[in-house]
């Protein structure tokens, strides 16, 4: 084995085949540490991590937070409230301060597309991307790569139904990237107004209904429609949205066989997804987030050895 | 070493496991990936053979536990854990050859996290000396003296195709 992940983890889009599949792989064994009764191995001791958040979140920090512990690095959370953030300071002064005190990586969580790759071309550190705008959130992409692999065994060939606001995702962006990489066929679905304009150069097939993803998929990863899009102008309402386009029971009876249903959270039930879909036998939603603590654990991992000055291939002492 | 050299030696150490511990009660078989995983079930079938009682058995990944993480460069790859109960049991590591001693030394607090045995024995099935740490084995296969450039290559037939043991001297 010789691939290696370099010195940050940015995107998808430029993770080569081998790369992912490092990064599937490492997962597994993984998700047996937070399966013991005592859920920590020293891999990551002395390592000192900071998740920068200057977006909310809930799931992806604290995900983050348990792989960072499980591994026994030492964290610090830094949000952009009630931080120097809020006084005006530049993300990379902020980074510089925190590098001064000798951390090892950063997590990062932007509203900006392209701030996790600016930051990591200007420290030293690792810099995991974790969310950045509207550009990707690679570790998203690979839990539900990890999820759709746990269940179908197999990513080549399947089929997989983006659905919801494709525009403004970058779950999507980083989910198209990778499980295309990776031999699975990837559909998009949603409102005219909310697919990217040249969706189809990425090489996915575009279904304009509802019905027609549920009819071609073998899974479903349904979005989650953030509200202020309607007040931007891109629906009329979010009732017809869920008239249109939710997820619901009775028109998933109408498939030709189960699929398998992703949602990367938070959900508005009643609107893209109904509960009767979220709660039901065919939902890996906590699966997936289940599946994040491993995937996140294998980033660190893998990060923690990348140094770009042992990515050469034949460099590994046993 | 042939094939039936090793078979000999598997069955004296299976002998002698069983005298360490006085039996198969409490008994845990836990090998070390990769090899010691295929040794320990070879050992596990012999002791049901002789004593009629499948003992629990267990595989360790001492990747996470290396005290050279840091250093070695690109990530090795991290293989499966999965233990039974081992509090209050007498833990029998099973590893093919031990050398500096670090791995058992890793092997060690991996077990210590997953629960307090009573006893945990170390059997080995090749000794080629050159410890950098104060551990030893319990149980021991065959002593040879290897030098720091020698290689001591287990071969098992699950994994090489064929059963032997040879010392490489480049």
């Amino acid at each position: 084995m010789t691939a290696t992940l370099g010195k940050d983890l940015i995107g998808l889009e430029t993770l080569s085949r081998e790369q992912l599949q490092l990064i599937l792989d490492t997962a597994e064994p993984f998700k047996e540490v937070s399966e013991r009764a005592i859920k920590k191995v020293p891999a990551l001791r002395g390592k000192t991590i900071v998740n920068l958040f200057f977006e909310a979140s809930t799931r992806t920090r604290i995900s983050f937070e348990f792989a960072e512990k499980r591994l026994s690095a030492d964290t610090v959370n830094v949000a952009s409230t009630g931080s120097s953030v809020s006084k005006g300071e530049t993300l990379v002064d902020t980074a510089r301060n925190l590098e001064a005190m000798r951390i090892d990586m950063v997590v990062i969580r932007h509203g900006s597309s392209g701030a996790a790759q600016f930051l990591g071309q200007r420290i030293r550190s690792n810099v995991i991307n974790a969310g950045d705008g509207k550009h990707e959130h690679p570790t998203q992409g690979l839990l539900d790569m990890l999820t759709l692999r746990d269940r179908f065994k197999r990513l080549e060939g399947l089929k997989v139904a983006i659905c919801g606001d494709i525009l403004h995702s970058r779950v999507a962006r980083s989910n198209i990237w990778g499980l295309t990489k990776l031999g699975a066929q990837v559909g998009v679905c949603g409102p005219a107004t909310l697919l990217p304009r040249n969706v189809h150069e990425l090489g996915v097939t575009i279904l304009p209904r509802i019905e027609d993803a549920i009819q071609w998929a073998d899974a479903l990863n349904v979005l989650r429609l953030q509200l202020e899009r309607m007040e931007a102008g891109f629906l009329p309402s979010l009732r017809e949205y869920n008239r249109v386009f939710g997820v619901t029971n009775e028109r998933l009876s109408r498939a030709p066989k189960d699929l398998l249903i992703l949602h990367p959270g938070p959900m508005n039930r009643g609107v893209e997804i109904d509960s009767d879909v979220a709660d039901g036998p065919h939902s890996v939603i906590l699966p997936q987030v289940t599946n994040g603590v491993a995937v996140r654990m294998a980033v660190l991992y893998l990060l923690a050895g990348g140094s770009p000055d042992w990515a050469h291939p034949g460099g590994g002492g046993e | 070493m042939d094939d039936r050299a090793l078979a000999r030696t598997l069955a004296r150490m299976a002998t002698e496991i069983i005298e360490r511990a006085q039996g198969t009660e409490g008994l845990v078989l836990v090998g070390i990936q990769r090899r010691g995983v295929e040794l320990a079930a070879r050992l596990r079938a012999l002791i049901a053979q002789s004593e009629g009682v499948q003992v629990p058995r267990g595989k360790l990944d001492i990747t996470l536990y290396r005290d050279d993480l840091q250093t070695v460069g690109p990530r090795p790859v991290v293989g499966e854990t999965s233990l039974p109960d081992l509090d209050g049991r007498i833990v029998a590591i099973v590893d093919d050859v031990l050398y500096t001693g670090r791995t058992v030394r890793a092997a060690l607090d991996e077990c210590s996290d997953f629960g307090r045995p009573r006893r945990i024995l170390l059997c080995v099935l090749i000794d080629r000396g050159g410890r950098e740490l104060p551990i030893q084995a319990d149980i021991v296969g065959r002593t040879v003296s290897a030098g720091p450039g020698d290689r001591v290559d287990v071969l098992v037939s699950e994994l090489d195709g064929r059963d032997a043991v040879e010392l490489v001297r480049p």
